[in-house]
């Protein structure tokens, strides 16, 4: 179960959380019916994104296909479309868009901008003799995408869900264990023993300290490699290097928990709490340069914040040891931190 | 003969908030004896006994345990004494033979004493088919005994027994008994809490708790005399009836 959960929760989930939107569906109004406008509108359709929800004459008809959620986009031809267009050079055409699903709203009008300016460009190339100077000088953009050039989005996001399931695993598991020999009583026996508190910490972080380092290693050389075809670009010791401690650090958040609650149910919803906090501001789903300074000051103390940029710049990138000495400057400070709160409030006497 | 005193507490306290759980009590327990610790529900018995482990601390008072002081030795204390809840506190998902092994270890036995110590455990306890199951599958009262044997397997100078054979049949009792003046006999001072009337007759010296008062300490013979009574069980009677707490409050 330890094992099984996390590694089928990093086979669904990257699927879904995906910025990528396709099936957008699209209601068009075509008053013109020419060759011109049934060119758009199979562009439209190859393109991959847009699915042809509606097709019709009446702009009405295709508003009542976006009130009932069955399309999220209307593109209204107008009539003489390609009249006007071969006569005045020039037309207009009126996009309306289903903003509800914001993403899926403003990504669904670019991807169609876009279409329609390429094949605008197509029609003028036709008509247009290429004068023999450029009369307009302009100014071309070309973007190269490094560390990830086909804007995979898998890439991006699966060694970050897998970050945040190793601190869940972490994090849980071990404040779970501890609690529960509250409940059952075995503590009570420990602690009339003269075993010593860091021995018996020792002995409880060891063995998740074990379980994180499997459930990544599966994580990372089976589920990303094979599935996502992810093969990290830096160094793996690295890597593990950082993982280790943001391991430490992670068990001593549960180890703090478990000094503090004393039923299974308290240590679940806290536990529940600081995982929430972990996977929504740790610039998982989110960039933090995005967030407001309240939340990024909350996302810059989060440790998973540093092991998610630390995996994407090894992984990704190939960052050295070098690249990441903060990062690992910072890791220990947690990883002291919460285990130096976790002893101090581990009391064998109360 | 001077008795030497293994256990020695002075006015010792322990106040939960307003609440009084052990007011003032002051005893003295000797080497080798088996002292039962009687007192109704609620009367404040195992707050007593968890301060005198370690797990508990007084909020005044004095007590040396096996000569050590309460307050700054309780390390020292941990190493000399053993213990056993009211609950079952062995890992339930261990063995038999992993939870001498583990505690054994924890005392600092080594593996040719552990070796020894746990086959002979074994013998003695009849649990030689058990030994690799599950503690969690063995009845109450086997449980108990294991429990028990466990608590007394580094020899400790004291064991402190909390209502040991609550919920445990009469036969098992008797055996657990016979465990009992066992370690008694190596010289192991038996600190027990009891329910049970005719267990108390079968200790050295009793104290009877009221309302976190010790009211009564003496040998079970005396006290009879003193109350004028056939048995033990209407000395406590008498002595219960005058509590004025009611609420079960550990």
């Amino acid at each position: 179960m330890i094992f099984i959960a996390p590694i089928l929760q990093l086979l669904i989930l990257p699927l879904a959380a995906d910025y990528e939107v396709k099936n957008i569906n699209i209601s068009i109004v075509d008053h013109d019916h020419s060759t011109y406008s049934q060119q758009l509108i199979s562009k439209i359709t190859a393109s991959g994104y847009f699915q042809l929800a509606d097709y019709g004459n009446s702009f009405q008809q295709a508003l009542e296909q976006i009130e009932k959620d069955k399309s999220d986009i209307i593109l209204e031809i107008p009539d003489r479309f390609e009249e006007n267009l071969i006569r005045e050079n020039a037309n207009e055409l009126f996009i309306a868009v289903n903003a509800i699903n914001g993403v899926k709203a403003s990504l669904g009008g670019v991807y169609l901008n876009q279409i329609i300016a390429a094949y605008n460009n197509e029609i003028r190339l036709k008509w247009i003799q290429p004068p023999k100077y450029n009369t307009v000088p302009s100014i071309e953009i070309t973007s190269s995408y490094w560390f990830n050039q086909l804007l995979n989005y898998h890439y991006f996001i699966v060694p970050g869900i897998l970050v945040a399931l190793v601190a869940m695993v972490g994090s849980y598991l071990c404040a779970l264990n501890i609690v529960k020999e509250k409940e059952v009583g075995t503590i009570e026996q420990i602690n009339v023993t003269p075993i010593k508190k860091y021995h018996f910490i020792l002995g409880k972080l060891i063995p998740f300290w074990i379980i994180g380092m499997f459930v990544f290693s599966v994580g990372l050389f089976v589920v990303a490699r094979f599935i996502y075809g992810i093969v990290p670009a830096g160094s793996l010791w690295v890597l593990y290097a950082f993982l280790s401690i943001f391991l430490i650090a992670i068990l001593g958040l549960g180890l703090l928990i478990s000094t503090f609650a004393e039923t299974q149910q308290q240590a679940m919803s806290v536990a529940f709490f600081f995982i929430m906090i972990f996977m929504l501001m740790s610039g998982l789903f989110t960039s933090l340069d995005g967030m407001p300074r309240w939340a990024y000051i909350i996302a810059r103390s989060n440790p998973v914040t540093y092991f998610i940029e630390v995996v994407r710049m090894v992984i990704l990138k190939g960052s050295g040891f070098s690249d990441i000495k903060n990062h690992f400057l910072i890791m220990i400070g947690f990883a002291g931190l919460l285990n130096g709160l976790a002893i101090w409030n581990y009391r064998k006497t109360s | 003969m001077i008795k030497e005193v293994v256990i020695k507490t002075d006015k010792l306290t322990k106040r939960f908030g307003d609440f009084i759980a052990t007011n003032e009590i002051t005893f003295e327990v000797y080497a080798g004896e088996i002292f039962g610790f009687l007192g109704a529900n609620g009367a404040g018995k195992t707050t007593a006994m968890k301060m005198l482990c370690g797990l508990s601390r007084p909020s005044s008072g004095n007590a040396t345990i096996a000569g050590f002081d309460i307050y700054k030795q309780t390390e020292q204390i941990k190493r000399n004494i053993g213990y056993m809840s009211q609950k079952f506190s062995l890992y339930e998902d261990l063995t038999v033979l992993e939870n001498i092994q583990f505690f054994g270890g924890i005392y600092g036995l080594s593996d040719k004493q552990l070796k020894k110590k746990s086959n002979e455990l074994i013998d003695i306890l009849g649990l030689q088919k058990e030994s690799k199951k599950l503690v969690a599958s063995l009845p109450l009262g086997w449980k108990q005994k294991l429990a028990f044997s466990v608590a007394v397997l580094h020899e400790p100078k004291i064991v402190f027994l909390d209502e040991p054979t609550g919920g445990v049949d009469p036969i098992i009792r008797r055996q657990f008994w016979d465990l009992i003046y066992q370690a008694a006999d190596k010289g192991i001072t038996i600190f027990v809490t009891t329910h049970y009337m005719d267990e108390a007759e079968y200790c050295n010296r009793i104290s009877i708790m009221v309302d976190g008062v010790i009211e009564a300490l003496d040998s079970p013979i005396n006290l009879k005399q003193q109350f004028t009574t056939s048995t033990i069980d209407e000395v406590f009677y008498k002595l219960a009836r005058r509590a004025k707490r009611t609420e079960n409050l550990k």
